[in-house]
């Protein structure tokens, strides 16, 4: 059995390593503190916290001004209102001046279960994406959300990193590479490719395993980083495979799916299906219930790669 | 038919049971805010069970007041007043923040539960939007009244101090504002959090009348509603002092049971504590 842990955890122990690597890195809290593991960081340095209370503009705003001061702001709330309630704020300030905040999108997708559709963030990697000098990682799980974290902290210009509530399966090794911008080869295979990223990879790999035993070699790609966008890892899967399936925990127009098929049209037109959110908003209810509710299973993927299979004539 | 025009001791006792049904929703449901329910349920009983103008009947009635909840985390106490006072059956309740249901975790227009004027769950947004109401119904020169119910930790959020200068400047005297005071957010004491006081200065710096009370006492409440009604040309604050927790011996003043429902066993003891065992 894989061990399950929520990638929110893997954020709040990111930044305290960071807070210890670097006496510049600063963490501002928006009243979820607590459930967004800021408050690792608060324990660790409670004289580099600052509470800004249930303020998402605000804390965008004191963000870009504590950067311009030579400091390396974390700000994080759920990913809902830290991409969207400040999103103004995120575009014009941080983006266009190129500020160095950094900014930690927590319940990430449907999986935030009971809250429902006002707390479900399934835009981010739409809203964020599009904006001009952001860098956008969804880590596959803890282990590496804390390594995206890390890196998030250590590169100069803005970042959002996506990370969910609930605990998913924590599968990838410490000794793992993890840049931004270089996808992960995580399974090789040559009949179709997955191109996922966050807790979709997993997903992908249960789909592939299955697969293997009609004979089906499934190629899967871990894209953690959705901008800037690895583009040769896109063009090797539809070189080598000839078909792509690409899936999200997230909306299926303007994310990760289009991201990816942006690169396709362009470089390497292969046929395409889509694992994603269909253009609705969420509900509540339990998770794992959600998930399927949702299509986002493994054995949604594997019903999208059939489709893709017999599209592809193969 | 329900009475909507109840005495104080009618709506302390239709109070106690809605708090009897806000805990065994939560316990049903095994997720949920606590806390700002139960601080919040008396205002609220206070307005369905004899202040407001509405009918249960008729959800959409012409001649209604709006009610908006700001802070649609509390909704299970909006529930539990919505289907007390006849919108809908009691026994959906059950169904609170289960797949399918009516009854979503933050309010959901879409989902067609009578009652609910608008979604909700993005704090600082209802201020405005009663606000926008409370225009639209000048400019028509209906006499409905707009109330919203609005968290004191939601006071830090920048466009509840747009809403109220907007309010404030076209002189919306048919809106009212209760702002629950129960002194806690999720990450502490509002005023170690980001402090909001003086509020009652602030909200009179932006052309509000102001009006304290206590959000647990029924009379005062009403008295409250009462003066906020007849008010003239400014748009009504009620600051209703009030306890996060209350009725609930441990749950009260106690941050931790802002986003938390009780186990079965924990739900036992608030029954019993509330009567209902
Ligand atoms: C824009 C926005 N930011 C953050 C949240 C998360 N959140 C839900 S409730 C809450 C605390 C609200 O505190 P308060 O207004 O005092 O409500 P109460 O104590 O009455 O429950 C927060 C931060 C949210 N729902 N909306």
């Amino acid at each position: 059995m894989v061990d399950m842990k929520p990638t929110k955890n893997g954020f709040g122990e990111g930044l305290v390593e960071l807070g210890r690597r670097n006496p510049r890195v600063v963490a501002l809290g928006c009243d979820i503190t607590g459930s967004v593991m800021v408050s690792l960081f608060k324990d660790a340095f409670p004289d580099r916290f600052f509470s800004i209370g249930i303020a998402e503009q605000n804390a965008a705003q004191i963000a870009a001004g504590l950067s311009l001061a030579g400091f390396v702001p974390f700000f994080s709330t759920y990913g809902v209102f830290a991409s969207g309630r400040c999103w103004d704020q995120i575009r014009t300030t941080i983006c266009y001046t190129e500020l160095n905040v950094k900014i930690g999108g927590a319940h990430g997708g449907i999986s935030v279960g009971p809250d429902g559709a006002t707390h479900q963030a399934l835009e981010e990697i739409g809203n964020m994406r599009a904006i001009p000098n952001m860098t956008v990682i969804v880590p596959a799980d803890a282990t590496e959300t804390r390594k995206a974290t890390i890196a998030a902290g250590e590169m100069l210009g803005p970042c959002y990193v996506r990370f969910g509530r609930e605990a998913v399966p924590s599968w990838t090794k410490e000794d793992d590479p993890f840049e931004i911008g270089n996808a992960n080869l995580v399974r090789d295979g040559n009949d179709v490719a997955v191109i996922a990223c966050g807790v979709m990879v997993y997903e992908a790999l249960c789909a592939a395993e299955e697969l293997e035993k009609e004979g089906i070699s499934v190629r899967v790609v871990n894209l953690h980083t959705v901008k800037p966008i690895d583009t040769g890892a896109i063009v090797s899967c539809a070189e080598k495979c000839g078909c792509i399936v690409a899936a999200e925990e997230h909306q299926i127009y303007g994310g990760f799916c289009g991201a990816v098929a942006e690169q396709v049209v362009q470089h390497c037109p292969v046929p395409m299906e889509f694992v994603a959110v269909d253009d609705r908003f969420g509900e509540s209810g339990d998770p794992e219930e959600l998930m399927s509710e949702f299509g986002l299973t493994s054995s949604d993927i594997v019903s999208a790669i059939r489709n893709v299979l017999k599209r592809s004539g193969k | 038919m329900v009475n909507l025009n109840m005495s104080v001791s009618e709506l302390e006792e239709q109070a106690r049971q809605c708090r009897i049904d806000i805990i065994r929703m939560l316990a049903e449901a095994g997720s949920g805010h606590s806390g700002g329910s139960l601080s919040s349920v008396d205002i609220l009983v206070a307005l369905y069970f004899n202040f407001m103008k509405h009918d249960p009947e008729s959800p959409t009635w012409e001649e209604r007041d709006f009610f908006i909840l700001s802070k649609g985390h509390v909704c299970p106490a909006l529930y539990t007043a919505l289907a007390r006072a006849g919108y809908f059956p009691v026994e959906e309740l059950m169904t609170l923040r289960k797949l399918d249901s009516r009854l979503q975790g933050h309010p959901a227009k879409n989902k067609g539960l009578p009652g609910i004027e608008v979604s909700s769950g993005s704090l600082g947004q209802g201020l405005g939007i009663g606000a926008g109401v409370a225009l639209g119904l000048k400019i028509d020169g209906r006499p409905n009244r707009v109330w919203c119910l609005n968290g004191d930790g939601e006071m830090q959020e920048g466009s509840i101090w747009e809403s109220a200068m907007a309010a404030g400047h076209y002189r919306l005297d048919n809106l009212a504002t209760i702002v629950d005071m129960n002194g806690l957010q999720i990450d502490g004491e509002v005023c170690k959090v980001m402090n909001i006081e003086p509020l009652d200065e602030k909200f009179r710096a932006f052309n509000w009348n102001v009006v304290k009370c206590g959000g647990h006492d029924m009379a005062d409440l009403l008295r409250a509603y009462e003066e906020a009604s007849g008010c003239k040309d400014k748009p009504t604050a009620i600051l209703a002092k009030t306890v996060k927790g209350k009725g609930v011996s441990f749950m009260e003043n106690v941050a931790g049971w802002h986003g938390k429902a009780p186990n079965a066993d924990e739900a036992e003891i608030a029954l019993k504590e509330l009567g209902a065992l």
